[in-house]
């Protein structure tokens, strides 16, 4: 049965339990519903949420766990001689579900019966061309302990679906009666719906942790794969980075990490000056209606998605630069390099460099002003050495975070960075970066076995490190040096 | 206080106080220069704004028109339904190189017909025509097999070099430099121009039409795309909406305060500054590697969006819960009200315009995000519309900013409109929904 016909029956069921749940207990009051304990909603409420929530959450882990389940007794039956001709357990995994996707495909087309395709022998019927035949494409001969593999993999997927029907269903109409049972006007409906809707509230909270746990996990696991196959030392201090699928790549971090730095740091140059610039003049000097036009102006900036800040690097950026500027100095002829990236990324952290700053000045006292005002200092001078100082730990911070989403950012230097890893000091150089690399080497088919595709899940965990070890800085800077005035 | 009197008379100053001094000069000179370094820096922002909006709109307005040619074909029989009994299969046997002939030959008739003279050999006069145009002509025979046999006005789509060359980008000079067009050719296409046999105009297929291979550029449209990311921001909505609102009433009006809420507080705040690339790799690692849901489907991209949009949304919803002064609570559980019923009756409605506002920003981050989208097969050349929810959600599609990053790795300089003119509709989408969540914050916003 398909998957949104269960849900739906679920549904229904609930449905019906929520009628039926406040019948009963207007029932049992005689009609008189001020007899009750709660309100009637509540008692239907009560059996719709013992009939849904169960069986759903039972759903949901039986679709997590059956795949692994299936996955390892398939396993089981594929011979090592085979894994070993194909190369990796895995990608006989890949080919049996190829198979079995391709006889549930030939059945839904009609080409095959579900007997034919059980009793399917290699010595008897040429699989690949049959499975050709309705446009299911498969990449070479399917051997025999393949189609057996496939054959049983999709027989225990039936019966585990089969099972998993009747058990949710079951389960959902136990809830059902379970719930209708209990439903007298002595039952306490209110509270136990309100403690139901705190655990989900409470389960839904702790998401944001999985999340974490989740990015964790999944490249520390990756991660301790590929450095079982390439050294840690080379990876973390060598300086060529020469990927090459046929074994022997150089996978050294330095030259991307000083990728990453070099644009950072360009993007810095130009968005905090500009930023706090702009800033300091909304906050001091701009009227009210400049602030009106200006602000929001500025504001779109940030709204902008990063891919479009790509493609201006790539078709006016880095063809002005490289015109303009590299062609004319004799200092390359390249239009994506480590100038026009940063540049671009300067102009996508204008903004946020500006939005926090405005915040933290504005968070200074009038009374600070007044003071130097009335000591004869100018407004510059005032900026300068009362509002900035006071500022300080906050404009740090600011500073710090925009520095962080530099270092993540991956569309604009993408397109305006470049892709060959260099470590030179010309600014308009091809240069590039972790988040490219990631990129590169995990876009596409990608075998995930080898250094080449896991070298990716090291440069993420050590992009996230060096992101979140920002972040927390920035964080601790503010929390800790700011002046508190009231 | 005796030493100020003590010593000699105040000195008197030098000059009037109406005069400046050369300190006070410098001074007014240093406040002056501040000033305009800010008005620079705000001038500077604002100009590269404008400079970004007109670089994309000068390189992809163009995308929106296109060039046809108009000629009449003959769908000879002969060539095209050998057997003559009009079986659909039969037809179907022909494949699209059995209607590039028939199809050039009507053209190079029609210009002959028309009295204009070229020294084109024939290849160079199918060349005009794109690619695409046969397959166009076969769906077309194949949908109504009738056609065969008559005689048909077709309006087709030119070569993307011939297009270029009425958009202003390509020219006679570049075309002599060029391996896949000749002066020759758009000399021709200037002549049927001007006969009206060729014109450029408002091209719905760009919006419509799914994309093309990399020497089609003048066929390649945005509607897998669309549906695509139309499809995320469903899953989006219906995950992240729910689950953030419940995790900020949670955390805002029943989370006692111990470590384990502090620890999902700071947690919270972390999230929303992970650089997006690394969503990616947890949803190849995760959604894709762990729990084998397909590559390149919707659902996938929903979900990894999800799990970004979800901080947005928190910090939102839990501003504008906190925004609802406590005197309604109080209010309602004065009156005897439980706390769920005083949170969810009362205080969730007040917060509800807050919460929609952040809701749709977050939305609008999720639609132009690129890079995770990347990692998990969205990059993949997908032809064919996803079916419609839930089962589409599962099929291949591509979406909105990563098709304006695919068409950027192509040769032909033509993409370069295309991805521009994408990052236009992408544009007009978010502009769209910024207007909607600022009219609402507008609207309904209520100040305590």
């Amino acid at each position: 049965m398909p998957l949104l016909w269960i849900i739906v029956i679920v549904l229904l069921l609930g449905a019906a339990g929520f009628v039926l749940g406040r019948q009963r207990a207007v029932a049992s009051a005689g009609g008189d519903a001020r007899i009750l304990h709660s309100l009637p909603n509540y008692y239907g409420t009560n059996v719709l949420i013992l009939s849904v929530v169960p069986a759903l959450l039972v759903m949901a882990v039986w679709l997590i766990i059956q795949p692994m389940v299936i996955e390892s007794r398939v396993t089981g039956m594929i011979p090592e001689a085979a894994i070993e001709e194909a190369g990796s357990r895995s990608l006989v995994m890949s080919d049996v579900r190829r198979v079995a996707d391709g006889l549930d495909t030939a059945i839904a087309a009609g080409a095959l019966t579900p007997e034919q395709a059980r009793g399917m022998r290699t010595e008897l019927t040429d699989v690949r061309a049959r499975l050709g035949e309705i446009g299911v494409a498969l990449g070479g001969e399917v051997s025999s302990e393949v189609l057996a593999a496939a054959q049983s993999y999709r027989g225990l997927k039936r019966s585990g679906n089969l099972m998993m029907t009747v058990a949710v269903l079951a389960l959902a109409a136990l809830g059902l009666a379970y719930g209708y049972i209990r439903t007298n006007r002595e039952f306490r409906a209110r509270n136990a719906v309100e403690v139901a809707i705190l655990a989900i509230l409470m389960l839904a909270s702790t998401i944001a942790i999985l999340t974490t746990v989740g990015i964790v996990f999944s490249m520390l696991f990756e991660t301790f794969n590929f450095f079982e196959l390439y050294p840690w030392r080379e990876f973390f201090f060598g300086l060529e980075w020469r990927p090459s699928f046929e074994g022997g790549s150089d996978l050294g971090l330095i030259p991307l990490l000083w990728g990453t730095l070099y644009v950072s740091v360009i993007a810095l140059l130009v968005s905090v000056p500009i930023g706090l610039f702009a800033a300091i003049y909304m906050a001091e000097y701009a009227g009210k209606r400049m602030r009106a036009v200006a602000k929001p102006l500025l504001e779109i900036l940030a709204g902008i998605p990063t891919i479009v800040y790509g493609l201006f690097a790539l078709i006016t950026v880095g063809p002005l630069l490289r015109d303009y500027f590299a062609a004319p100095l004799g200092l390359g002829s390249s239009s994506s390099s480590v100038m026009t990236a940063g540049v671009v990324m300067g102009i996508m952290l204008i903004p946020f460099v500006s939005s926090l700053s405005d915040d933290i000045i504005n968070a200074v006292p009038q009374s600070l002003r007044d003071g130097s005002y009335g000591l004869g200092a100018t407004q510059s001078e005032t900026v300068r050495q009362v509002i900035l100082p006071a500022a300080l730990p906050g404009i740090v911070g600011a500073v710090l975070l925009a520095a962080s989403r530099a270092i993540g950012e991956t569309m604009i230097v993408v397109l305006g960075a470049g892709a060959a890893a260099a470590l030179s000091l010309n600014p308009f150089e091809a240069m590039t970066t972790v988040t490219v690399k990631i990129v590169g080497q995990l876009t596409g088919d990608t075998d995930f076995s080898s250094p080449e595709a896991l070298v990716a899940f090291a440069l993420g965990l050590t992009l996230f490190v060096l992101t979140l070890g920002l972040n927390v800085l920035a964080l601790y800077i503010v929390r800790k040096y700011r002046e508190q005035y009231e | 206080m005796t030493d100020a009197t003590a010593g000699s008379a105040p000195r008197t100053p030098a000059r009037s106080l109406f005069a400046e001094d050369a300190r006070t000069k410098r001074r007014n000179r240093a406040e002056a220069r501040f000033r305009a370094y800010g008005l620079a820096a705000v001038v500077i922002g604002i100009l590269a704004l404008i400079m970004l909006l007109i670089s994309i709109l000068s390189n992809g307005l163009s995308s929106f028109r296109q060039t046809y040619v108009t000629f009449p074909v003959e769908l000879a029989e002969a060539r095209l339904d050998p057997q003559g009994n009009r079986n659909p299969e039969e037809i179907a046997a022909v494949t699209t190189f059995g209607y590039l002939p028939v199809m050039a030959m009507a053209f190079i008739e029609h210009v002959d017909a028309m009295g204009i003279e070229h020294d084109l050999s024939p290849q160079e006069m199918a060349a005009m025509i794109s690619g695409e145009a046969p397959a166009q002509l076969r769906a077309m025979v194949l949908a109504n097999p009738d056609l065969v046999g008559q005689t048909v006005t077709l309006e087709m789509l030119v070569n993307g070099r011939i297009d270029g060359y009425f958009k202003g980008r390509v020219t006679m000079a570049s075309a002599e430099r060029d391996n896949n067009v000749t002066p020759g050719q758009l000399v021709l296409a200037q002549a049927l121009a001007d006969a009206g046999a060729m014109e450029t105009r408002f091209n719905w297929n760009f919006i419509t039409a799914p994309d093309a291979s990399g020497q089609r550029p003048e066929a390649a449209g945005l509607g897998v795309a669309i549906i695509g990311s139309f499809y995320m921001m469903l899953v989006v909505l219906a995950l992240a909406l729910p689950i953030g609102v419940a995790a900020s009433i949670y955390l805002e009006e029943f989370a006692p305060k111990n470590r384990l809420t502090d620890i999902i507080e700071v947690n919270i705040s972390n999230l929303a500054a992970v650089p997006s690339i690394v969503f990616g790799i947890l949803g190849l690692a995760i959604f894709i590697n762990f729990a084998g849901l397909p590559q390149s489907a919707p659902i996938v991209g929903g979900l990894v969006l999800t799990l970004m949009t979800l901080p947005t949304i928190i910090i939102a919803t839990r501003a504008s819960l906190r925004a609802v002064p406590p005197s309604i609570r109080e209010a309602a559980l004065g009156v005897g009200a439980s706390k769920m019923q005083a949170v969810f009756h009362h205080v969730l409605p007040l917060a509800a315009p807050g919460i929609l506002t952040g809701t749709i920003i977050g939305l609008a981050q999720a639609l132009g995000e690129t890079a995770p989208l990347l990692l998990i097969g969205m990059v993949a050349f997908v032809r064919e519309y996803p079916a419609a929810p839930l089962d589409g959600l599962f099929d291949p599609a591509s979406a909105l900013p990563v098709q304006v990053y695919n068409w950027t790795q192509r040769s032909d300089p033509a993409f370069v409109e295309r991805a521009s003119g994408a990052i236009i509709v992408l544009l007009v989408f978010l502009v769209f929904m910024n207007a909607v969540a600022i009219m609402l914050r507008r609207r309904f916003e209520r100040r305590w």
